[in-house]
């Protein structure tokens, strides 16, 4: 099995790679990255596979490490196959998905089930995260060993808070047995309770009850403390305000174990896209504001935020088709995330383009422990060709997910994913 | 025939001076149909419209009620309790099902701030907002100001502090943008536990203490503190919030003027007002309720295509 990505801009920054070549897959792996590689003699009886891309650009494949895909329990919504599926076209290679479905993957067998379901669908990776506490409760811990054990990457409660501070140290001290992150779900819940957007401006004037930044900000510095008692790995998870970057930096210059997460709505969105109640722009952490937004764009460029993760949590029609306060919080992200991020932070000149890559692919794989975030020879073949330039108008009805919940419809976006190669198979290829 | 106001009344913050201006103008004349003996004009004759009451409303339902009948118009009233609602309909089916029966009109009461955007956004009908959750109550914001114009013949210039529960309150978001799109200078006052945390950003004066308040204003519009804030730990108790804010008529006596007092009710008589202050002479709360029927009415009347000139003949031929 050969194929050769010929004549595309080649960017692994995991390499300092930038530069027009020809990337040849052997065997599900990384063979050979040079010129030419099209034209030199075929030694095997088969002929390779050979794709053009020119003026495309060649990364390792994107790495979510923050996802909600539904199965068990809501496969009306989402399916592990379909989100995996909706991962693909996003120019995802491998996602992460968060434990709190129904039941609460907070098991070996759960864990197991959501890896065979993701071998069976063959599109991008899956690795399953696991819970924290038994059911998601905040009460008792989860068998991470065993977890681990069937496939888990990371153990978090996320769409609940650890509100116990001692079950959330115990999970550091005993996370750290198996070398696997924490993801956090940052939000003390007294503070938040009932809140439907951001506590400011906007939700006085709409008469919605807020969610202030505090609320976030107290258990994110809580979680980096008892990071530091044990020295376990805290991994923040969607960051969204100004006063958690200041706190994670913080963090990182005391040497804490601490690596954060931002979606690319939390980029590219202030409060205001709430509008007149658009439940599109209902999730949770909530829409903030532009300080907030400008916060985390140097956040993200300077490495004080580790990487991009979309926060992916497709929900009903029906479910969001109802009074603000009422609908479910949440976005689908997974076919939307490149092209938010190269029209919000590329476009625009935050940061560059290896720097995009760099937070979408080869940080999450470092900090997640996982195989792929590189090209280098040997590799696994997660490898993703996109077009850095190209518009298109995001139509929802088009996408792969079953959800068609997000914030962006009808807008005109830069990027679009052409090729999505895992293991050295092509599981999506951009409709002409 | 293009509507003065738009398609739907859903608050005061997205209209402008001029319609505002419009609708206590088109107000006045309409007053005058409520003293008659016989209470009828023909304007909406033939037009259908749907009190749909998802929370309980005594004052404002049958304030709308008699300003549609007064119009001649058809009215239906829909309790939740009474309704599909109660089965679980969701509010677009409640809506969509009420509109494939052909109304014209739907007055929406409901306890989710944006409701009235929602049915607004999904059906053809007219749409007035009788009050969603902590959002806007524009019908109340617009009778207040009728009120306060009656007694001051200004709007320009007045000092007007609204005390109380302005974080969960309609009716204070209404009068804040009504009474500052009309000149009014706005200022409130209450427990910082009860006011929103960016009430600096919307160009209103801050009071903490009741005293100062009325030393300043015009007039008051004392809200309505609900015994959930209580409950929910906003405020330790309502015996000390009576000591601290309630409305006395000691308290006004110390201000060097007369000071007009208005209350959206319904009232607690020892809590945030006493009966001395709302009974006595420079209440204006029967005021306001009498003029909600006539602002309604102009409401209607200008929602269903009404011109503000006509709104004379539209008395119809009494006189």
């Amino acid at each position: 099995m050969r194929l050769i990505l010929k004549g595309g801009r080649v960017v692994d920054p995991s390499q300092n790679r930038d530069e027009v070549a020809d990337v040849a897959i052997v065997d599900g792996k990384i063979d050979s990255i040079g010129r030419g590689l099209a034209e030199s003699p075929v030694t095997s009886h088969q002929s390779p596979e050979v794709i053009d891309c020119t003026g495309l650009v060649v990364s390792p494949g994107f790495i979510d490490v923050h996802c909600h895909l539904r199965e068990p329990g809501r496969e009306e919504v989402e399916t592990i196959a379909t989100g995996a599926a909706a991962a693909a076209a996003g120019g995802f290679t491998a996602v992460c998905a968060m434990p709190n479905t129904d039941p609460v993957t907070d098991n070996q067998a759960a864990v197991g089930f959501v890896a065979r379901q993701a071998q069976r669908a063959a599109m991008a990776r899956v690795y399953p995260i696991g819970a924290i506490s038994i059911g998601q409760k905040g009460q008792t811990l989860a068998e991470f060993g065993e977890m681990v054990g069937a496939g888990a990457v990371a153990v978090s409660d996320d769409g609940k808070p650890v509100v116990s501070a001692q079950l959330m140290r115990t999970a550091l001290e005993y996370a750290r047995t198996f070398n696997i992150p924490v993801a956090d779900h940052c939000e003390e819940p007294t503070l938040a309770h009932g809140g439907a957007m951001n506590e400011g401006i906007v939700s006085m004037r709409l008469g919605l009850k807020g969610i202030p930044a505090e609320a976030e900000e107290i258990m994110a510095i809580r979680d980096m403390l008892l990071a530091r008692l044990t020295g376990g790995h805290i991994h923040l998870c969607h960051m969204s305000t100004k006063g958690s970057v200041a706190l994670i930096r913080w963090g990182k210059d005391q040497g804490i174990n601490v690596t954060a997460e931002v979606c690319p709505h939390h980029l590219s969105l202030t409060e205001d896209a709430v509008g007149n109640y658009d439940t599109h722009a209902k999730m949770n952490p909530p829409l903030r504001t532009m300080a907030d937004v400008e916060a985390l764009r140097a956040a993200v460029k300077d490495g004080t935020i580790d990487v991009i993760a979309t926060d992916h949590a497709p929900h009903h029609n029906d479910e969001k088709e109802r009074e603000f306060a009422d609908a479910p919080n949440g976005i689908v992200g997974l076919e939307t995330a490149l092209a938010v991020n190269v029209t919000w932070l590329v476009k625009s000149k935050v940061m560059t383009l290896p720097q995009l890559i760099d937070r979408m692919s080869c940080t999450p794989a470092r900090i997640f422990h996982l195989p792929g975030g590189s090209l280098a020879k040997g590799a696994p073949a997660d490898v993703t060709v996109f077009d850095p330039t190209a518009d298109w108008k995001v139509d929802a009805a088009r996408f792969r997910t079953k959800g068609r919940n997000t914030p962006y419809q009808g807008m005109t976006l830069t990027g679009r994913t052409h090729v999505t190669v895992v293991d050295g198979r092509i599981v999506f290829r951009a409709p002409n | 025939m293009t509507a003065p106001l738009g398609k739907d009344l859903l608050g005061l913050e997205s209209l402008s001076t001029d319609q505002i201006q419009l609708i206590l103008d088109t107000a006045e004349p309409l007053k005058e149909i409520s003293e008659r003996a016989i209470k009828k004009v023909p304007t909406l004759r033939g037009a259908t419209i749907v009190n749909l009451f998802f929370e309980a409303s005594t004052r404002t339902r049958v304030s709308f009620e008699f300003a549609e009948k007064r119009m001649s118009a058809d009215t239906v009233n829909v309790a939740s309790s009474g309704s599909s609602v109660s089965k679980g309909e969701t509010l677009v089916d409640t809506a969509r099902n009420l509109e494939a029966m052909r109304i014209d009109m739907v007055v929406i009461r409901h306890g989710a701030s944006g409701a009235a955007h929602f049915l607004a956004q999904r059906i053809e009908s007219n749409v007035i907002n009788a009050g969603d959750g902590t959002h806007e109550h524009p019908t109340q914001g617009l009778l207040d100001m009728l009120t306060l114009r009656d007694r001051f013949k200004r709007l320009k210039g007045l000092k007007v502090c609204i005390v109380g529960d302005v974080l969960h309150s309609r009716v204070a978001r209404s009068n804040i943008w009504g009474l500052q799109k009309m000149g009014a200078e706005v200022a409130v006052c209450g427990p910082r536990s009860l006011l929103p945390s960016a009430i600096n950003e919307f160009g209103v004066k801050v009071f903490d203490r009741v005293e100062a308040a009325i030393e300043w204003a015009d007039a008051l519009n004392v809200l309505r503190l609900q015994l959930e804030r209580m409950q929910a730990g906003y405020i330790p108790s309502l015996r000390e919030y009576n000591r601290v804010f309630g409305i006395s008529r000691d308290r006004l006596e110390r201000a060097k003027k007369d000071i007009v007092i208005l209350h959206p009710g319904p009232m607690n008589r020892g809590v945030e007002i006493d009966s001395d202050v709302a009974d006595g002479p420079f209440s204006v709360i029967l005021d306001q309720v009498t003029n909600g029927v006539a602002v309604r009415m102009a409401v209607l009347y200008l929602l269903s295509g009404g011109k503000a000139e006509l709104a004379v003949s539209a008395k119809g031929g009494g006189e």
